[in-house]
């Protein structure tokens, strides 16, 4: 029964995330709530380079924007309304147009060196910034409340409501997202990551969808942002660095679960904060075997962790011939 | 402000060109000839700083310090290209990205053990110690000049190797067909090693004489490889001589940004890059594909 039990993961996974909160102590729900906003903005990052082909490096420029647009409109508000507040987060979705809109002309490493380039631009930008407070960033001492009247029906200073929150955003951003690659938007974006070539003789005018799949992604990513920066309580400019947290982090994040699946980001994110908060229990140097786990599974396990699933499901199938084969996961991307 | 003030601020931008051709040149064969991205470029200019400090302290001296660390440098470069770079030459950009990405943090870890977090200096060799007075106030100091000119010599001693020589010869072809290079019967991994090695040990050089100018911290490989990507970029990938005119272009842009924009000084080179992407989409001197 392989194809049953593969598809019963997702929705046990879910039921888990969401009965957590009964059983684990407040510093995990924090823990927990943080690999969920790090799984949207890797999520976003997978429909760029697991689905569209675009290694884009400039990504962490739209989740900080995220946060630097609820963090600058409401600096000094005593009162956060989310519906004021949420809005904000399309900031990113403005930026990504225009970022987007400019890099899509290039092609290869000249794709991953500019948006590299407006990556940085943005990160100087903020950290020389004065009035954004430069290195140190900006601190929020409330969180977003929704409410109608007086009556607050959503407080997000309660840490189990902002983790239901964050848990809502992660599961309306992968059914969106499952949704547009249904669609047959989805398959030519697909189309372009195999041969861009061929989808363009055929008529398609790639460059449209190319920028498309990258505000989308944008504003996804704008949206992690906003709830870092909500959660965390500050916004600075390590958001948008291009290694320490930020954009290596994040491809770390997609490959390491498994990219081309939606599903691989999440658990990738999972693996990668619950490392980094347990190696360096063990020693000082733990970055040492952090990248030496980052290199073995980039060199043996290409397709993530989550490719191993099906692997082992299949292994199972050997020893009973009848049941139909599972559904092979994404293919490896063909080699530069 | 006199006129002065700006010669002392454009042999700076010299010199700082200077330093970034001898890291973008390595960066730039690599990408030309092996088609690798590497980021951990940048460590191995920190790895030089390092080794001018470690060995500086050991001998006492900073020229026995640099001829001790260059053979270091190459070995250190040859063994990182057998047990690492040379898997990535078949893979996709987005796996040489991550792989090059967690050998920066190895290094930096390594450099935490073996040289601790604490920012240290060199000092410049008692002959160059001195400076040039230009007016009154204005000075320039002798060991800056001296990088220039190392680095003019370097500069010329890459090109004659690659114009006149065989080697030179098999790179040219390696950065313009590798396909064919391979066909025709050239030890392509035995020059994707050397190469490799000469990269690093450029790199490496490239710090060594930053030491004694620049602290020695944790993490200015990070800094310096940015940048260097940068320049390779708008010089166009595999090309020398673009290599050249981008870290020019640079250390202009920068050293001048910080005198007369000091707000948009970081931004301004990021600026000019992407100006110069949205007019020639492989860079100046690259080849369109």
């Amino acid at each position: 029964m392989a194809v049953t039990t593969r598809s019963l993961t997702l929705p046990a996974a879910l039921l888990i995330l969401v009965l957590f909160p009964l059983f684990g102590s407040s510093f995990y729900v924090g823990l927990l709530t943080r690999i969920l906003i790090l799984a949207i903005f890797a999520m976003s990052l997978d429909l760029l380079i697991g689905y569209t082909g675009l290694v884009s490096f400039g990504h962490a420029a739209f989740f900080g924007i995220g946060g630097y647009a609820l963090a600058i409109a409401f600096q000094d508000a005593t009162t956060i309304h989310l519906w004021q507040a949420l809005p904000l987060s399309l900031a990113a979705a403005l930026a990504a147009l225009v970022v987007g809109w400019i890099s899509i002309r290039t092609s290869g490493i000249y794709f991953i060196m500019i948006t590299l380039a407006f990556g940085q631009m943005f990160f100087y930008y903020f950290f020389e910034s004065p009035r954004y407070g430069g290195d140190d960033g900006i601190f929020l001492f409330f969180k977003p409340v929704l409410m109608i009247g007086t009556e607050s029906i959503l407080n997000l200073e309660n840490e189990n409501t902002f983790y239901y929150f964050a848990l809502g955003c992660l599961v309306t951003g992968y059914l969106l997202l499952a949704m547009i690659l249904r669609a047959p938007f989805g398959k030519v974006i697909t189309a372009i990551k195999a041969n861009e070539h061929r989808v363009r003789a055929l008529g398609y005018s790639i460059n449209r969808y190319k920028l498309v799949s990258f505000v989308i992604a944008g504003t996804l990513a704008g949206l992690a942002g906003f709830l870092e920066g909500a959660h965390s309580g500050y916004v600075n400019p390590s958001y948008m660095s291009w290694h320490s947290s930020g954009i290596a982090i994040a491809i770390a994040i997609v490959v390491l679960g498994g990219m081309g699946t939606l599903y691989g980001p999440i658990v990738g994110a999972f693996i990668v904060v619950l490392l980094q908060d347990f190696l360096p229990s063990l020693t000082e140097h733990w970055q040492l075997l952090f990248g030496g786990i980052v290199i073995s599974v980039a060199l043996f396990l290409p397709r993530g962790a989550t490719s191993l699933l099906p692997r082992i499901l299949s292994r199972r199938q050997t020893t009973r011939p009848d049941s139909p084969p599972p559904e092979d996961g994404p293919r490896e991307p063909a080699d530069g | 402000m006199e006129l002065s003030f700006y010669l002392v601020q454009l042999l700076n931008a010299i010199q700082y060109g200077f330093l970034l051709f001898l890291v973008a040149s390595g960066l730039t064969l690599l990408f030309g000839i092996m088609g690798i991205i590497n980021l951990a470029h940048g460590s191995f200019y920190m790895i030089g700083a390092y080794l001018a400090y470690g060995l500086t302290e050991m001998t006492g001296s900073l020229w026995l310090g640099i001829l001790l660390g260059l053979p270091i440098a190459l070995l250190v470069g040859y063994l990182v290209e057998r047990f690492a770079i040379s898997f990535l030459y078949k893979r996709d950009h987005l796996y040489q990205v991550l792989l090059t990405f967690a050998l920066i943090l190895i290094f930096n870890e390594l450099q935490q053990i073996l040289w601790g977090t604490d920012v240290h200096g060199v000092a410049i060799p008692a002959p160059l110690a001195g400076s040039i007075p230009l007016t009154e106030n204005q000075s320039y100091p002798v060991y800056r000049l001296f990088i220039s000119a190392v680095c003019i010599a370097i500069a010329g001693g890459m090109s004659w190797v690659i114009q006149k020589t065989r080697l030179g010869m098999m790179i040219r072809a390696g950065a313009s067909n590798r396909e064919m290079v391979q066909a025709l019967g050239i030890d392509v991994n035995r020059l994707f090693a050397l190469v490799f090695s000469l990269g690093v040990a450029l790199a490496a050089f490239a710090g060594m004489l930053a030491a004694p100018v620049d602290s020695v911290y944790p993490g200015m490989g990070e800094n310096v490889l940015i940048i260097s990507f940068v320049v390779v970029v708008i010089g166009g990938t595999g090309s020398i001589k673009g290599a050249f005119i981008g870290a020019m272009l640079i250390g202009l842009v920068s050293t001048f940004g910080k005198v007369l924009l000091p707000e948009m000084a970081s931004i301004m080179a990021y600026a000019l890059m992407a100006l110069i992407l949205l007019w020639r989409p492989q860079g100046l001197f690259g080849r369109a594909h």
